[in-house]
């Protein structure tokens, strides 16, 4: 038999590496989207606030380390995301509500029935906060640092899991024995 | 009671594929021909098996069994019955039995219609596709059981179909489909039987061309039928959306292509035998890729099936097997395939190459779009691929291949005289680009390329018929009795090129000249398209089988004069509460008039209507009928019919 | 859905609508056409692999909204991407960004073509060479033979 060019080796190689790629997708979730916004400061914005008369601006998320919890009142998995955010407070996280796409009444209403876990909430009734952002739904949670910078963006319902693999490091990163 | 002879039933086709790709391999290696005779009637029994397993899944899916975890996640005691028993391939366990069936089909019709091939080679290639059933077989069974219970607490009544596949395009689309994926799975087990039986006979490619020229034909139509459903079913009028699902059946129609040409060259000079065993390799393992690229959830897509990592990995560890198994015997055995025959630059073994060149440049270029999210989310980049870089490249290589088909067919084999040759192409060029010219400025002036695409079409046509009537008058006894001389693997060919034709100029219109208007409509309001109005009648509300309907009625009217009444729908089902938009489309050879409902506004008293006049669309899916056709015709031809009686090789000469 | 270039219908499109008005406003046939392509190019964050133009999600209507405001504030296609872009990242439009990395994208299939056709003429010139009229395989001489595949 005469010797083979090594060039028929060469469908075989390009058929591996597919195949190698092909699998490092596997497990992955297409879907999750990186925020495009790590380690920019939070977009300025000037917007009322839902429980007080004051003008809410970025400097409000300036300051320490906290959250901006994106939620609404016809958001379902807000509902259920909404006792952890109350442990959360409970433990002395600082969590920052934004008011998405909602009407005030009902909100102010909601907080009194369920529970208020927000240290500030911020009314973004028609979005625009949202879209410079880049959120795309609720519920979402940004983590914020003292100089007013996003460092991490989670879509869909905080919980112990989420918190302890995804923000948890962060926190103890950048402030050793802090809020866990 | 039927599920668990439908389950049972897949254990014993489990077995008879594990004897058929064992036995007869051995029979082969040990020359021991009674084993070899055995792969037939196992291929047989395989099918039963598989059948029966299909009529059980169609019983329980009748008799609205939902303790069956399949049934009730896919059907509703209110679904009609022709989308209850199409509900069978409406999921991820279902289709997955169908798949399994049609390859069972496929090797019985192998076994049944071959009398004609040593039976060496039938029973090489009986035992390959046996292989590959083990495979699905193994993936029903362990991980996506079609029959598996759900006991004790069963639901009273099912989860619904999803409405978007409560249509007819469910009943025919995904069969026809899949017939064509499937049916690449011979022109795959000819390969490699071909590299494993060490030395490829002369008459190989004889006998793997009609089982893949009507797989492709099964595809074409499958692929065709699927662009149609979408548009009159998603709502939004389009037809072709790079999808990676869409993308996952177009990728082995690309390859297929190239195959049957790569084919007709080993058929007719014996030439290219390894390219074209390694394209059917290609072909199929792109078609088994596809399988993957769907149900494992890597990408995403409004198509996907199921999204469950677990099945992905193990359609991977298959694909790995098939597909490197068969690229690993065909770089250790292809330097037996070399031929030594020649041919000059100007031929049509040489133009074929080059339209297997542009066909694999164009799967490539759907495969790199497809599969570069992922390589770029390795690198942490999440990047979005679609129309714009799909087109940047199709659109150029759709006119080089066009340019390239019609010195093809107008080369003689071997050797071509490149004057006659430019001289005969040159003389049907002004004819195309003037009627081009006025062609492409219908309905109006369309930019440079749309006049380009349309005279590449008719430049097209036209050679064909040049090329008719010459041949025709080549017999010397008049054109008719010549034309009916042609054999039909001519007039195939002449067709599927034709079809492509009309393809072309069918996207070219609708990409060029589609109008959309978005409109604020009530009762009584008037929207109008060039010369077309659209009065906005009545709304009224009706109930369907299993859904609620808020109906509009549209008068349409052309320059004042009625032309038809178009009834678009808003439809909630009850089952699952989605919402369904229904969109109203006159359809005309022309053009298509669409009409459909967005969202109410101003709390009902007016809806967001999306108006679409899209001119040629319909030519889309009549060219690709009449590319199907083509092969169709192609596998009539009487050199196929003839095999019925003689043997192998006294035909490979005096026909062709 | 493709939409290259398209010459809207300039008799009776905006002029002629009654009572009907348009969703999308705008003052020339031009800025519509803009309006259009960017929605095709522009992807929904949140659904399964759809356009502006094909979705419905709340999100999808709050950047149809903003995309015809950025139209007639006088914004470029560029600038209107970007604007998403930066907001979004990349995910949220259809045309990758060209980057040393991207870049193999169309590298790639041009390489492929490149070498392919290097490979062919290679091929040729070997075929060419070893034509010889003594074997057999039914070649044609001249044109005039009957139909045959």
């Amino acid at each position: 038999m005469k010797a083979n060019s090594p060039w028929v080796f060469l469908p075989l190689v390009g058929f591996v590496l597919l195949a190698v790629l092909l699998a490092s997708g596997l497990g992955r979730d297409p879907q999750e989207l990186p925020s495009a916004l790590v380690g920019k400061p939070v977009p300025s914005f000037s917007l009322p606030s839902l429980m007080t008369d004051e003008t809410l601006t970025q400097d409000s998320l300036k300051g320490r380390w906290q959250l901006l919890n994106v939620w609404a009142t016809w958001c379902p998995t807000c509902y259920i995301e909404h006792p952890f955010l109350l442990e959360l407070a409970a433990r002395g996280v600082a969590i920052a509500g934004l008011n998405y796409k909602d009407e005030s009444d009902p909100a102010r209403q909601y907080l009194a029935e369920h529970g208020n876990p927000f240290t500030h909430v911020i009314v973004d009734a028609d979005g625009q906060l949202g879209l410079d952002l880049g959120v795309y739904g609720a519920p979402e949670t940004f983590l914020i640092n003292p100089d007013g910078e996003i460092v991490l963006r989670h879509a869909g319902d905080l919980n112990a899991r989420v918190w302890k693999e995804k923000f948890v490091p962060l926190l103890e990163q950048n402030q050793p024995g802090g809020e866990a | 009671m039927a599920a668990e002879i439908g389950h049972l039933s897949l254990w014993l086709a489990l077995a008879a594929a594990l004897c058929l790709s064992v036995f007869p391999l051995v029979g082969v290696q040990r020359n021991i021909l009674a084993l070899q005779w055995y792969a037939r009637p196992l291929a047989w029994v395989q099918w039963l098996a598989l059948t029966l397993s299909m009529v059980c899944l169609g019983y329980s899916f009748f008799i609205n069994d939902f303790s069956v975890a399949y049934v009730a996640n896919h059907s509703n005691s209110a679904l009609p019955v022709a989308y209850r028993l199409s509900a069978i391939w409406g999921g991820h366990e279902g289709s997955l039995l169908l798949w399994g069936w049609m390859l069972g089909g496929w090797a019985a019709m192998v076994g049944g219609l071959s009398r004609s091939v040593p039976l060496a080679m039938v029973a090489r290639v009986l035992s390959v596709m046996g292989m590959i059933s083990v495979g699905f077989l193994l993936f029903m069974l362990l991980t996506s059981n079609p029959f598996d219970r759900v006991l004790p607490w069963f639901p009273l009544d099912g989860a619904d179909l999803n409405p978007l596949l409560q249509d007819p395009g469910l009943i025919i689309h995904p069969p026809m489909l899949y017939m064509g994926y499937v049916g690449f799975s011979v022109a795959f087990a000819f390969a490699v039987a071909g590299l494993l039986a060490g030395n490829l006979d002369p008459a190989w490619a004889r006998w793997a061309r009609p089982w893949t020229t009507v797989a492709w034909s099964f595809l074409t139509v499958g692929i065709a039928l699927g662009s149609w459903w979408a548009y009159y079913e998603l709502g939004w009028g389009g037809w072709w959306f790079w999808d990676p699902v869409e993308n996952a059946s177009l990728l082995p129609w690309l390859a297929g292509t190239a195959l049957i040409h790569s084919l007709a060259v080993t058929e007719k000079r014996n030439l290219f035998r390894a390219w074209t065993v390694l394209l059917a390799i290609i072909a199929f393992s792109l078609s088994l890729l596809g399988t993957f690229l769907v149900r494992s959830g890597v990408l995403t897509s409004v198509h996907a099936f199921a999204n469950d990592p677990e099945r992905g990995a193990f359609i991977l560890g298959f694909l790995i097997v098939v597909a490197g198994g068969a690229l690993t015997l065909f770089a250790v055995r292809s330097s037996t395939l070399t031929n030594n025959k020649g041919f000059k630059p100007v031929s049509r073994e040489a133009f074929l190459l080059g339209n297997n060149l542009i066909l694999l440049t164009a799967t490539f270029v759907v495969l790199v779009g497809t599969i570069a999210p992922l390589f770029f989310e390795a690198l942490d980049l999440k990047i979005s691929i679609r129309s714009p870089y799909f087109n940047g490249f199709f659109v150029p290589l759709t006119m080089a291949l066009i340019v390239l088909m019609v010195p093809g067919v107008f080369s003689n084999w071997k050797r071509q005289d490149g004057r006659v040759l430019v001289k005969r192409m040159a003389m049907l060029a002004p004819a195309a680009v003037i009627a081009g010219w006025f062609g492409s400025r219908l309905p109006e002036p369309s930019p440079w390329q749309g006049v380009l695409a349309i005279m590449l079409a008719l430049y097209l046509v036209f050679a064909h018929v040049d090329d008719v009537v010459r041949r025709a008058r080549a017999y010397g006894q008049g054109f008719f009795t010549g034309l009916r001389k042609l054999g039909r693997a001519y007039w195939g060919m002449v067709s599927a090129h034709c079809g492509l034709a009309v393809m072309v100029a069918g996207i070219t219109l609708v990409s060029f000249h589609e109008v959309e208007r978005d409109i604020r409509m009530g009762p009584g309001d008037r929207a109008s398209i060039g010369e077309y109005d659209f009065v906005f009648d009545s709304l009224d509300n009706y109930q369907g089988p299993n859904f609620d309907s808020t109906r509009g009625h549209f008068q349409v009217s052309y320059q004042g004069e009625p032309v038809v009444i178009l009834h678009p729908e808003k439809r909630t089902y009850h089952a699952s509460g989605q919402i369904m938009t229904e969109a109203a489309i006159d359809a005309g050879f022309w053009r298509d008039l669409y009409v459909a409902m967005g969202e109410p506004l101003d709390d009902g008293n007016a809806w967001a209507v999306r108006i679409y006049f899209k001119p040629g669309i319909r030519w889309i899916w009549l060219g690709s009928l009449i590319m199907a056709f083509g092969g169709v015709l192609a596998l009539s031809d009487k050199r196929y019919r003839r095999l019925r009686f003689a043997n192998g090789e006294k035909e490979a000469t005096n026909e062709s | 859905m493709t939409r290259m270039l398209r010459i809207v219908f300039l008799l009776g499109i905006s002029l002629s609508a009654m009572a009907a008005t348009d969703i999308y406003q705008f003052e020339t046939p031009e800025q519509e056409q803009r309006f259009r392509v960017l929605l095709d190019e522009l992807r929904c964050p949140k659904c399964q692999n759809q356009s502006l133009a094909d979705s419905d999600a709340g999100i999808a209507q709050d950047m149809r909204a903003r995309v015809e405001i950025m139209i007639k504030e006088g914004k470029s296609n560029d600038e209107i991407v970007d604007y998403f872009v930066a907001r979004y990242g990349n995910f949220v439009s259809y045309r990758p960004p060209v980057t040393p990395t991207t870049s193999i994208l169309w590298l790639a299939p041009l390489l492929l073509l490149g070498s392919g056709a290097v490979i062919i003429v290679l091929l040729l010139r070997r075929a060419s060479a070893r034509v010889d009229d003594s074997d057999e395989g039914g070649e044609e001489s001249d044109m005039n033979q009957r139909g045959d595949r």
